[in-house]
């Protein structure tokens, strides 16, 4: 996994609230058995004209001049700003996996869908919860080429105009994505207490271990 | 000190190890796989040359890909199909039970959990599919978990998970004729919103839910998540008990005895606290429609479709207008002169048993309204199949027009042949009614199945409950 230190890089506002995960990656790409290249088909039905299928080559594809992601001033994003209760709906991963490998790094909300908000720790991605009226005012100070610096030691984004605001991030999956570590290998640095724990509960509930 | 809810109490039967943070690693009884969220969290496992934890935790059964016609020619769509094979070779690689295709007990995973006993009251149930929460209808903490997380348990057996707060929904008095277990959700979502239950457990509780059945109460759990909470749950009580006795992978003999004993426990203590409590008044509910993109956007069938001028907060607005604009409708116009194109019956929500008899009652000796183009019936499971055929349930069906499938997921998402043209418009029992869920274009209003039937005899919107008996 990739680790995350700090950023500086452009910023994109999504202004809708309760971005759903099939609006993120639609449900026929979830057919793919792999990982990777979900980025092309992104927000798919908004960033095109036309219906995407997988493995559709999307350079050819009519895009949607309007969807903000087609605007010459925001390619190169990687930062995403966007509305409340984001990541909504299915449990898809694809959804984290998609925004990755577009290229976003960090989002910004005033409140993600829990489970979205999970997966994105596990994909390198960092979800960033802050007060309405600050998203809010976010959205009003863009201008062409607005950057962002995330500074997630610190717990500190800064604005454009040298603002510093600070977020909360849980200490475990901040110490995890500051150093791409993978969730596995740490849990099983516990398999000691994981068998202990077996042993313990097969002696309550014998049918759950009668193999 | 207080009692412990319910929820309080799974948990903590559960808890391997507890960080500072108070992040835990938490076991897991139960791991269900399928096709869609699974090939990636195989891969990952093979790259980093773990094996699973323990494979007899595991079940696996392909459900979202799977076609509900002709089954024996196999899958046409040639990703659908790679997608099943390959969890056919991962589960055959290692060493975990699946249902396959052709399996007499394949079904939507949320349907097969509980009808095998794979899934028990007092589990952890995990599965990479937000409606997992279905199964917390026993007293299970059963919530959808993401592709990694379905690696993590593979390996590990165990989740690292952080304590979520309590939310208690009390049912209050007895529902009304005609109103279901559907009805009771929509209408808990259209009170607390998609997002009322963030960072929650819901506890469903009160007269109205012990009425339900194991199927209405599985019904309930499984829209837990539309309402914003990862798992929903329900106290285990004698219906509870009597559902699981003698099912396949229910504890047998002296095992059963004990297993009843640590069953009956499995209720929030009655001074337990919650950090939130909503009191629902269930007389006051009525037969249920979704109007909009979203399953908070929900009226009484007696009702008008709401006008976004009468909305004050902005962005809810907005999102009222864009929905009225996706689904067609107009503000002020009477639900049920909502004509319909498609009906779908099935989905995890609304696929079992119950849900096809409560259909049946309304279709019986009835015909399809002739602007009905295609209503489906699939059933959640081959066993649901099985036993509905031995009711003649799907004679009645049949006789009335509908389409009598092989279980899946079929038109919930779309995901095989089945699903909705761009515009058409259709009365599904599933559980989403997210822009192009059932189709690109299409437009989805949830209901019961009662209702469902009811639109599909009418060609439109009807008050089941002033069309009478047994709904
Ligand atoms: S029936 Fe629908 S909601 Fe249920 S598991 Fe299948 S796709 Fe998901």
């Amino acid at each position: 996994m990739r680790a995350f230190t700090t950023l500086t890089a452009l910023v994109a506002p999504l202004d809708r609230a309760n971005v759903d995960t099939d609006a993120i990656i639609p449900k026929q790409f979830l057919k793919s058995i792999r990982r990777a290249g979900f980025g092309p088909y992104l927000f798919d039905e908004w960033r095109y004209l036309d219906r995407g299928e997988p493995d559709m080559d999307c350079v050819q594809r009519p895009v949607n001049p309007d969807f903000v992601l087609n605007k010459p001033q925001y390619k190169g994003a990687e930062i995403l700003l966007a509305r409340e209760n984001f990541g909504c709906g299915s449990s898809r991963e694809h959804a984290p996996w998609a925004l990755e490998d577009f290229g976003f790094r960090a989002i910004i909300a005033p409140s993600f869908a829990d489970i979205f908000y999970n997966n994105c720790f596990k994909n390198g991605l960092l979800p960033i919860p802050l007060a309405s009226a600050i998203v809010d005012d976010l959205f009003g100070e863009l201008f062409d080429g607005y950057c962002l610096t995330i500074d997630l030691a610190n717990q500190k984004i800064i604005t454009a105009k040298g603002k510093e605001l600070s977020f909360e991030v849980d200490e475990n999956r901040k110490y995890r994505l500051l150093n791409g570590l993978d969730d596995i290998a740490l849990s099983l640095q516990y398999a000691d207490k994981i068998r202990y724990y077996e042993t313990e509960r097969a002696k309550r509930a014998p049918w759950l271990f009668a193999d | 000190m207080s009692g412990k809810t319910l929820y309080d109490k799974l948990w903590e039967d559960h808890v391997v190890y507890t960080e500072d943070d108070g992040s835990s690693l938490i076991y897991i009884d139960r791991h269900l796989l399928h096709e869609v969220t699974s090939p990636q969290a195989f891969e990952g496992l093979r790259l980093a040359g773990r094996k699973p934890w323990r494979q007899s935790r595991n079940l696996a059964v392909a459900d979202h890909n799977v076609p509900t016609t002709e089954r024996e020619k196999g899958i046409i769509d040639p990703v659908s199909r790679l997608q099943v094979e390959t969890l056919d070779k991962n589960c055959a690689e290692y060493g975990i039970t699946e249902f396959t295709m052709t399996d007499a007990r394949q079904g939507i995973v949320h349907v097969i959990g509980p009808e095998q006993g794979a899934t028990l009251p007092g589990m952890t149930v995990v599965c990479g599919d937000s409606h997992t929460s279905t199964h917390g209808a026993s007293g299970a903490l059963a919530f959808g978990i993401g592709t990694s997380e379905v690696e993590h348990v593979l390996a590990t057996q165990c989740l690292v998970q952080k304590k979520a707060k309590n939310l208690l929904i009390q049912l209050n008095g007895q529902t009304r004729i005609g109103v279901t277990a559907k009805d009771i959700v929509l209408a808990i979502i259209g009170k607390i919103g998609t997002a009322g239950g963030n960072g929650y457990t819901i506890e469903f509780a009160g007269a109205a839910i012990r009425s339900l059945s194991m199927e209405g109460r599985m019904t309930v759990c499984n829209m837990a998540i539309e309402a914003g909470a990862r798992a929903g749950l329900i106290a285990v009580d004698d219906v509870t008990i009597d559902y699981y006795r003698g099912r396949p992978y229910a504890p047998k003999g002296s095992d059963w005895f004990m297993a009843e004993r640590l069953w009956q426990r499995l209720h929030s203590d009655d001074d337990a606290v919650f950090d939130k409590v909503v009191q629902i008044d269930a007389a006051a509910i009525k037969p249920q429609v979704t109007w909009g993109t979203s399953p908070e956007l929900v009226v009484a069938v007696d009702e008008t479709v709401p006008d976004p001028a009468s909305e004050a907060d902005a962005v809810k607005r907005q999102s009222m207008i864009r929905a009225l604009e996706y689904m067609g409708l107009n503000a002020g116009q009477a639900i049920t002169d909502i004509v319909v194109d498609k009906v779908f019956i099935g989905s995890c929500t609304n696929s079992r048993i119950e849900d096809l008899r409560a259909a049946a009652v309304v279709a019986k000796g009835k015909k399809l309204a002739d602007n009905i183009k295609l209503a489906l019936v699939v059933p959640g499971s081959g066993l649901v199949k099985k036993q509905a055929e031995s009711e003649g349930l799907d004679k009645i069906f049949l006789d009335a027009g509908f389409e009598w499938r092989e279980p899946g997921c079929s038109m919930c998402l779309a995901m095989n042949a089945d699903r909705l043209d761009e515009g058409e418009r259709c009365a599904s029992t599933s559980n989403r009614n997210f822009e192009g869920r059932q189709g690109y274009g299409g437009r989805t209003h949830l209901v019961s199945p009662a209702m469902a039937a009811a639109a599909a005899i009418a060609g439109h919107f009807v008050d089941v409950s002033l069309i009478g008996e047994g709904c």
